[in-house]
């Protein structure tokens, strides 16, 4: 890491890998308007993994669509290594909370993780590559000829996150990936996510209304208040980066970060 | 899992017994406007297998052919450009509903006398009624793909052609396949139909000269040449699905 030409670091500490600024998104749409998002702020370094938590109606979703380029913002704006995004950009990859309906049904497992490659005009054997190692990557590599509807949900989401991973996004964006799997799968997923982080050193941004799962996973973890929202705090979480769902989660500090970001949940709710 | 015998037998027995029941019911029939099963198969034979009757049955299916995917054709490339625009469909539904609502056997008297007794009526009259359960399933089927999964496509920018292909047209698949079924149906109706009406050739226009010079086996066996016909059109349509939806029948059995 020392060795790396300085004026890449410089440029890097100029422009975040992502910097979100005064967003705000006002929906407006047969005859109700609502401010789902008032105005935040933030951004993330390369590298960086990132939670955002509020609570239900926030604004999350807009917000995570917005960065992806899916939604555009009312004002404010999302810079992507320091280029303002219009539209789905080539350097993002998103997860979506719907499992079950982001894979494509009539594609097999393989397929669908080489479809977005095609589009990016890899070559059919990096393209093999790719596909191998992210299946690899996510335990999913018997699977490889399965239709997704032939999988559990824990499995489909995994596939999910392959597509997402062998595309080689600067950026994963993930929307409450696993509100939706049983607690087991769930924490199996969160390693992934952390493993699969550490290995790719990919910048990550994690939506998520589980406290305890945005403590688990951030390295930081940005507090949204209810509607009209607003960033309330941004938490660093000092766990170290090596986390065990056994003991992480009884660690003294994890019970204090979580006792933190709750009172300030509550308080985002009171001032309603 | 049944066996393939299992399955011939499930699929076979009833009409079998129908048939022999008919076949030994009609033996002693005396009755001039219900022949004899024997002899209306009889006839089938003269007629159709080996008789002027085999003639006939080309041009028939050649209009259907034409009608038909000249009809399916329209309705694919239409139902995409409406399905992916609400403007354009908001506009153009009043206009579907009517025509819609229109029995297309009512057209046949119209267009014959605009394009007289040849083909292109005929093609026309069986286009104008199988075209629109095709193109209303199209559109609706367009118009339907999920939200997540077009999210998708547009995160991994996966636009135009290459979306037409991997997203809409195989996630409205289930229903552009309904509508051809039973645009086939219709359109099996209207080719009999507009050849009684005005023809000089085709199944139609020969079990009508049949029924004109009462040969009643020769027009009963005419009858039964149309099941047959639909029968194995909706085999042939069957065989098209499973081959194209086989993993629409997957999904929807898991859930
Ligand atoms: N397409 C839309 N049109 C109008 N209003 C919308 C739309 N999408 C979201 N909203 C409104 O914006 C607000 C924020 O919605 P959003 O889905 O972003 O919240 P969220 O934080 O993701 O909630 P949850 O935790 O339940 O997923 C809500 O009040 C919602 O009603
Ligand atoms: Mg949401």
């Amino acid at each position: 890491m020392t060795m790396n030409d300085p004026r890449a670091g410089e440029a890097r500490s100029r422009d975040p890998m992502l910097a979100i600024r005064q967003l705000r998104k006002v929906y407006d749409g047969s005859g109700r308007t609502v401010e789902a998002i008032r105005d935040v702020t933030f951004s993330l370094d390369e590298g960086e993994l990132v939670c955002i938590v509020g609570p239900s109606g926030a604004g999350k979703t807009t917000l995570l669509r917005c960065i992806a380029g899916l939604l555009e913002p009312t004002s404010g704006e999302v810079m992507l290594a320091g280029k303002p995004i219009a539209g789905p950009s080539p350097g993002m990859a998103v997860v979506f909370q719907e499992y079950g309906r982001s894979l494509f049904p009539w594609m097999r497992v393989r397929q669908n993780v080489e479809l977005p490659l095609k589009e990016k005009g890899k070559s059919p054997e990096e393209r093999r590559r790719l596909v191998d190692e992210s299946l690899e990557a996510v335990g999913l590599r018997d699977a490889r000829e399965a239709y997704p509807w032939q999988l559990s949900g824990g499995m489909q989401q995994r596939v999910a996150i392959a597509r997402a991973i062998a595309y080689e996004p600067k950026v994963l964006l993930m929307d409450e990936p696993f509100a939706s799997v049983d607690a087991q799968t769930r924490a199996e997923l969160e390693d992934l996510v952390r493993a699969i982080w550490v290995r790719l050193g990919v910048t990550i941004v994690f939506v998520t209304h589980d406290i305890d799962e945005s403590v688990y996973l951030g390295e930081r973890v940005v507090v949204l208040s209810a509607s009209p929202t607003t960033v309330m705090q941004d938490v660093p979480i000092d766990l170290g980066s090596v986390r065990s769902q056994l003991e992480t989660r009884a660690d003294p500090r994890f019970g204090q970060l979580r006792g933190q970001i709750y009172a300030l949940i509550k308080d985002a709710k009171h001032q309603v | 899992m049944k066996t393939i015998w299992g399955r011939l037998w499930t699929i076979f027995l009833v009409p079998v017994v129908l048939f022999v029941l008919w076949l030994v019911v009609s033996a002693d029939s005396s009755n001039f406007f219900f022949p004899a099963l024997a002899k209306i198969l009889a006839a089938f034979r003269d007629t159709w297998l080996c008789g002027s009757g085999a003639a006939e049955i080309a041009p028939s299916l050649w209009r259907l052919a034409v009608g038909f995917l000249a009809a399916f054709a329209f309705a694919l490339v239409a139902g995409v450009i409406l399905g992916s625009s609400k403007v354009a469909r908001d506009y153009t539904e009043p206009v579907f509903e009517f025509f819609r609502a229109i029995p297309p056997t009512v057209m046949i008297p119209v267009l014959l006398v605009i394009s007289g007794i040849g083909d292109a009526s005929k093609i026309a009259v069986i286009s104008l009624g199988c075209v629109w359960p095709m193109l209303l399933n199209t559109i609706e089927g367009v118009r339907s793909v999920d939200s997540v999964l077009k999210d998708t496509c547009s995160v991994y920018r996966i636009h135009g052609l290459r979306r037409l292909l991997v997203l809409t047209l195989p996630a409205a698949s289930p229903q552009i396949v309904t509508g051809m079924r039973t645009g086939l149906s219709i359109g099996i109706i209207l080719m009999v139909i507009s050849e009684m009406f005005a023809s000089r050739n085709g199944i139609g226009f020969t079990i009508i000269q049949f029924q004109r010079t009462f040969a009643i086996p020769e027009m009963w066996s005419g009858i039964l040449l149309l099941g047959i016909i639909g029968v194995v059109l909706s085999l042939l349509m069957r065989l098209f699905e499973m081959s194209v939806l086989h993993w629409y029948e997957g999904a929807r059995e898991r859930s």
